[in-house]
């Protein structure tokens, strides 16, 4: 009886998206990442959920909104144990961990101010050059950043 | 975007470090070739820079190009608000070549996607000044007959020192031995000790500039070593004459030792060297013009050693 009250804590979804395995200190850089405040759908975000993996975690779930691949690998950047449920009819039809690209594109900004993409109107670039600790390097200036100090603009 | 571009060092192989290099010695010996009849080169100084701006523009006059450009953006439309996108567009549409210097990290690279015309980046910000180090690597080339399993040291400013760190970076292919002599505050970034155990490079640390490190050396960079760099000014008093070189120095150095320096120097080279054989940094300048004809004519896609036996 209580697994199931757990369980319920946040609502289920019919059709939709989950992101669940989100550790709680960046849940809500993932919120942005996603553009999740732009939508009009119903929303459910948690988080301090209870987690054995990772001993706190966040979790989003969006309603009738499947994301592009591409979109959902972008939290890999901040969330590489993050996993993606697509949920069609109360059912999870596809469940998988977001896998992280080579190359992130317009959403970290570049921690160096003298950088080229601080100052002009133009979508930043990074490359994934250590995939273990996830340290990108701008393709512009240079400048290597951690993903963890990595500024989601 | 066009191929011919040269952004950063790091973008160059081996073969087209050894190319360049075999074609600024033809320029050395045949330096007013005038290849570049009718064409029109424009150069970007976004920020002042006088030697380099008269190098590269020399370069292009004695190839028989045209040059167009300015000399420091005050006087243009990026003082009004431009992008530098819509400034590379519009100059684009009157020229052959682009050599652009910029204030700003990364703008050199930025420049090459908004353009098909070939850019060369003659310094962006405390990025990238690849010609630098091409006239680098000619001049160890020149003065020594190779570049191979050369031992350079570097010294002072190894921390923001961008000369030293692109070199460091092209000689990755030719298996030399670094040593490092700066203070404590200017030490070689780790990044680039990486990039040595990454590509099993030799190099040694030293606070000392000692005679065994000048006597066990094949080439002496010097850079300068400046006082804004410092954020503790009674550091920088401490250490400012430490890494200065004297010709007296030098008596036990090897015979091929050539001291270079990218200048402008203060105080870090005595005057006394000056004399010195083994002073090589005035020449190094000249070298500059060289390598950057040779790396004028890649980015315009002449090959000159096969327009010379036409």
């Amino acid at each position: 009886m209580n697994t199931c009250k757990k369980e319920l804590a946040v609502a289920a979804l019919q059709n939709g998206t989950v992101i669940d395995h989100i550790p709680s200190s960046v849940l809500f850089k993932a919120v942005k990442i996603l553009g999740i405040e732009k939508l009009q759908t119903h929303v459910t975000i948690g988080n301090n959920l209870d987690s054995e993996k990772l001993g706190s975690k966040g979790i989003i779930k969006v309603a009738d909104v499947f994301f592009p691949e591409t979109t959902l690998n972008r939290i890999a950047l901040i969330a590489p144990s993050a996993k993606v449920n697509i949920i069609r009819d109360f059912e999870v039809v596809e469940k998988h961990q977001v896998s992280l690209p080579e190359t992130i594109v317009g959403i970290v900004r570049c921690n160096n101010p003298k950088c080229i993409t601080n100052n002009e109107p133009m979508k930043t670039r990074f490359e994934v050059i250590d995939r273990d600790d996830v340290t990108i390097r701008c393709h512009y200036c240079g400048h290597c950043v951690n993903s963890k100090d990595a500024q989601i603009s | 975007m066009n191929s011919n571009s040269l952004v950063s060092i790091s973008d160059i192989s081996k073969e087209d470090i050894l190319c360049l290099l075999e074609r600024a010695r033809y320029f050395e010996e045949h330096p007013d070739h005038k290849i570049l009849d009718g064409r029109v080169v424009a150069t970007l100084f976004f920020e002042p820079s006088t030697r380099t701006r008269l190098s590269f523009e020399t370069a292009v006059n004695r190839l028989g190009g045209r040059v167009i450009g300015f000399s420091d953006a005050s006087t243009t439309s990026s003082s009004k608000g431009e992008t530098l996108k819509d400034t590379i567009k519009m100059v684009s549409n009157y020229v052959d070549l682009i050599i652009m210097r910029h204030y700003l990290e990364g703008a050199a690279r930025y420049a090459t996607e908004v353009t098909d015309v070939p850019v060369i980046n003659a310094g962006d910000g405390a990025n990238q000044h690849p010609s630098q180090t091409m006239l680098d690597l000619y001049s160890i080339y020149k003065t020594q007959g190779t570049l191979e399993n050369l031992t350079i040291t570097m010294v002072g400013d190894l921390k923001y020192g961008r000369t030293v760190h692109s070199l460091l970076m092209a000689m990755r292919y030719f298996n030399p031995t670094f040593r490092f002599v700066a203070c404590e505050e200017l030490r070689m970034p780790a990044e680039y000790k990486d990039f040595c155990d990454k590509n099993g490079i030799r190099y040694s640390e030293h606070t000392d500039f000692s005679a065994d490190v000048i006597n066990s050396s094949d080439i002496i960079y010097m850079t300068r070593v400046q006082r804004e760099r410092f954020t503790d000014i009674m550091e920088y008093e401490k250490v400012k004459n430490l890494y200065t070189l004297h010709n007296a120095m030098l008596d036990g150095s090897r015979d091929n030792l050539r001291i270079l320096h990218p200048l402008p120097r203060v105080n870090e080279i005595d005057y006394d060297v000056d004399d010195n054989p083994k002073a090589y940094y005035f020449q190094q300048a000249r070298n500059g013009l060289y390598a950057r004809q040779a790396i004028i004519c890649k980015a315009l896609g002449i090959d000159i050693l096969k327009e010379a036996q036409k």
